[in-house]
């Protein structure tokens, strides 16, 4: 990724160098060829209509090279491949809380293995802060009421910044941390050694599931079809008919605000009778609900990636972050 | 140039003397009640001057912070609020009021041959509220501040800082008012007062590109004044608008935000685009090139420039789809800036070049903005804009467009129009080595931010102590800023100096096109004694030079 990126940022260091210099070179060049000498009047031009357009249609052209190279690069930034490890990200001012899929939490720090693609689902707990690491040139703004969706490949072991860039008050240069990125047998080393930040916890599903039979969702969601919500078994990345005609993919943001605001999208054939969750479930067992609900979906041999966690990238590439 | 030589002295003499607008009426309430544009021009000239001093001593507290890696010189919350009081100074009391007010209220009525404005009294109450805004904002400055950054970002803004936003953002709100009269004021003066013969197509490009600006003023500025009373209502009334916690959507925020503050960025540099045409055209002793296309693409930069908000958020979690269209349309703004820069150097093909201090903040300008406006390419770039957007990147773009484009252009404005402003002229040599000094401790300033930006260095970080390879860039940016500061202070030194013992000034000392030097310098509050009857194109430069021609056409 970092050197997609770079390759475009050195296209354009050559573009607009070139343009400098053609532009500086020619003002200097005519400031003084033609400097004021007495006696020497300068010469009345009108301008010319196809220098006009020569010099708006040329860099038009270069702009529109450079736009598609950035929208490919940025497409590629915005599409997490489907079999990526995922980690749950909470930021609140001023830390970040990281949380692994098999339940491993971190603090401002998070440790993943070489040559795996990494998504994280990242919801705030309170204002926007934005998840970057330079060095694998990723942002994404991390946002308070909705899921956002990033994701890297780190191709060489050692250790990242991890910063927040989006303004978030008093220690937000202090929202910082690092990424640790190992080879494959030293990360399962770290993986079972429990030396987290954040102490460990069962797979994040298994704590959701627990969660779902705690908050009785379990009494209306029922794996067959006589519950009065809908049966969520192979719900997740799966289009869904709503009550007004709509269908949409059931990604992170779906099952986030179905929990939150079950009113906002009412599944087709089903009545409005469920209550919000909204202030009764913290942002880690919303993450954990979520989790179990993927886990719904998962084939039998699936194993700790979650092969169904992005419907297809044609469809919605970004999933995580439209707007709704 | 050396006009001004000792021949013409006696005349000089008598025009310091006769009546003009300056010494018609004396004492202060002759002044807070005039409703002469240039006096109220003056009001402005001095009251930004405060505004801009202001901030730049919030500036250097920055840079100095900066200069070390920890937090020492001051603790992060102040930090947080230098920041923001720097940015909400800079723009909404300096910037965005900077050339309209001051040159535009002194020239546009002068150029098109008016009296004065449509509505002098409106003139007049547009500087009261900002007055009143400025007032309020440096109240709110002293009791507390604010420390959202500039940008008041939800739901920061509205439910998790205890610091004085509503203060600050109705300061923000009154001044508005003040940007909206003056954009009004301009568009209908320029529609119904030019002098007859004073066709759209003869109007100098300063003109074309202060009809733009006043546009965005007009159209742009509510949108702003109503997010903020939103903002108000969210944080006072707990309307959720943008706090999820209510029910809101802090893209919205956002959205709206940028929906003016991205014109916003136009406001302050198509007025400078239009000095820089009037100042090259002049020392280039030419009519500029491509006229009618420079006057049309500061019409498309006004029109395309509503169109490209969202490239603000290209990580904000918009849709790929919408960042992709956004991204287009920033290109599509680019070429016609680009087209302005073209024309510019064009001018210079051929023509009669002079030396003097405006010319050399014009070069200045067009090295600044080049450099600005390219690397805004970089940013529209969907891709490059996701690792660099929120770094120092974005801040030294901005800074190159809006310090390096808009505050060039203000002062080569400033020096080229001194003389009328003012009937005196300024020291030429300490001009010429301030317009260096701000050229090159600009360049110090912020090139090495490019730098850091793309080391990944984040914007608005108080501490960097576990990243101290940022630090060596630092120190270059902020030697950079004290090399500024001077290049800063010297003009309000030596245009102080001036004004009571600069030589006079004759009425065109540049000999320059344009009706406002028909007048006195300087002028009478009324400009002209009869109105001018215009017969010839914006820049006749080839008839002021033309050898049988004695002398400029003075109308008094």
């Amino acid at each position: 990724m970092a050197g997609n990126v770079d390759a475009l940022y050195i296209f354009l260091i050559i573009v607009s160098g070139l343009m400098t210099l053609l532009i500086f070179t020619a003002v200097v060049y005519f400031a003084a060829r033609y400097r004021h000498r007495r006696g020497v009047l300068a010469e009345q031009i009108e301008g010319s209509t196809p220098l006009e357009l020569t010099w708006s249609i040329i860099p038009l052209g270069v702009f529109m090279v450079i736009f598609i190279w950035g929208a490919v690069v940025y497409f590629k930034e915005r599409t997490p491949p489907r079999d990526s490890t995922e980690i749950y990200v909470v930021a609140k001012q001023w830390m970040w809380k990281l949380e692994h899929a098999e339940g491993q939490r971190e603090i401002n720090e998070l440790h993943v293995p070489v040559d795996r693609d990494v998504k994280m689902i990242m919801t705030s707990q309170d204002v926007i802060h934005s998840f970057y690491i330079p060095a694998f040139r990723i942002k994404q703004d991390v946002v308070p009421g909705r899921y956002t969706v990033a994701w890297f490949r780190a191709t060489k072991p050692g250790t990242y910044h991890l910063f927040c860039a989006e303004y978030c008050g008093t220690q937000h240069s202090g929202m910082i941390g690092s990424i640790v990125v190992m080879p494959p047998a030293q990360y399962e080393a770290w993986m079972t050694g429990g030396t987290m930040t954040g102490g460990t916890s069962g797979p994040l599903s298994v704590t959701g599931e627990k969660v779902f039979a705690e908050l009785g969702c379990v009494t209306c969601h029922r794996s067959d079809a006589q519950g009065r919500g809908p049966n969520l078994q192979g719900l997740f990345g799966a289009p869904v008919k709503l009550e007004d005609g709509r269908t949409v993919i059931a990604d992170e943001n779906y099952v986030r605000e179905s929990i939150l605001d079950p009113g906002a999208k009412i599944v087709a054939g089903f009545k409005p009778v469920m209550p919000t969750f909204q202030g009764l479930v913290s942002e880690e067992q919303l993450n954990a609900l979520v989790a179990y609900v993927k886990s719904l979906s998962k084939s039998a041999s699936a194993g700790a990636s979650s092969a169904a966690a992005t419907p297809p990238s044609t469809n919605a590439p970004t999933q995580g972050s439209q707007v709704q | 140039m050396s006009m001004a030589t000792p021949t013409i002295q006696p005349v000089v003499r008598e025009n310091y003397e006769r009546e003009n607008y300056l010494n018609k009426h004396y004492g202060v309430g002759s002044w807070l009640l005039t409703t002469d544009h240039k006096r109220i021009a003056l009001l402005y000239l001095v009251s930004i001057t405060f505004f801009f001093f202001i901030g730049g001593f919030f500036a250097l507290l920055i840079r100095l912070e900066l200069l070390t890696p920890a937090s020492d010189l001051v603790q992060a919350d102040t930090y947080n609020k230098l920041f923001t009081m720097h940015g909400m100074v800079m723009i909404f009391f300096f910037l965005v009021p900077s050339i309209p007010a001051v040159l535009g209220n002194f020239l546009v009525p002068m150029m098109i041959g008016a009296k004065d404005l449509a509505f002098p009294r409106i003139n007049l109450l547009s500087w009261y509220l900002y007055i009143i805004g400025g007032v309020m904002m440096l109240h709110c400055m002293l009791t507390g501040g604010v420390d959202t950054g500039w940008t008041f970002y939800a739901p920061f803004s509205t439910a998790f800082t205890n610091t004085k936003i509503i203060e600050a953002g109705l300061a923000i709100f009154v001044a508005g008012f003040s940007s909206i009269l003056t954009g009004l004021n301009f568009v209908v003066t320029i529609h119904r007062m030019r002098a007859p013969g004073m066709t759209w197509s003869r109007l100098p490009l300063f003109i074309w590109a202060h009809y733009a600006t006043s546009i965005i003023q007009i159209l742009g500025t509510p949108v702003i004044a109503i997010t903020i009373v939103l903002v108000a209502a969210e944080r006072a009334l707990h309307l959720g608008i943008f706090d999820p916690k209510l029910g809101g959507d802090p893209l919205l925020f956002q959205h709206l935000f940028w929906f003016y503050s991205h014109p916003a960025v136009y406001i302050m540099i198509l007025p400078s685009m239009g000095i820089i045409s009037e100042i090259i055209a002049c020392y280039s002793r030419k009519r500029i090139f491509g006229y009618s296309f420079v006057a049309f693409s500061s019409i498309a930069i006004a029109v395309f420039g509503f169109l490209v908000w969202a490239h603000h958020m290209f990580v904000a979690g918009i849709s790929v789809y919408a960042a992709l269209l956004f991204s287009l349309l920033s290109y599509a703004v680019a070429v016609p800036s680009a087209v302005k820069v073209f024309n510019w150097t064009a001018t210079l093909y051929k023509g009669s070049i002079h030396y003097d201090a405006p010319m050399l903040y014009a070069f200045g300008f067009l090295g600044l903005f080049t450099i600005g406006g390219l690397t805004g390419l970089f940013l529209a770039a969907l891709g490059i804009d996701v690792h660099v957007t929120d770094t120092y990147f974005v801040v030294a773009h901005f800074h190159y467009i809006m310090v390096g484009g808009a505050v060039m252009g203000y002062l080569g404005g400033m020096h080229f129009w001194w003389p009328k402003i003012s009937g005196r002229l300024y020291p030429e040599g300490w001009a010429k080595l301030a317009a260096l000094i701000v050229f090159i401790g600009f360049n110090l300033t912020f090139f090495p931010q490019f730098l850091l930006g793309y080391m990944g260095m984040p914007r608005r970080y108080a501490d960097y102590s576990h990243m101290p390879e940022f630090q060596i860039l630092n120190v270059f940016s902020t030697a950079g800023a004290t090399i500024l500061g001077v290049g800063y202070l010297l003009p309000m030194i030596y245009f102080l100096w001036s004004m009571r013992y600069g030589k006079p000034a004759p009425d065109n000392p540049w000999n320059a096109a344009g009706l406002e030097w028909m007048t006195p310098s300087p002028p009478t509050t009324f400009n002209f004694e009869q109105e001018p009857v215009v017969t010839w194109e914006a820049y006749n430069y080839d008839e002021l030079d033309a050898p049988h021609k004695q002398e400029v056409p003075v109308v008094r």
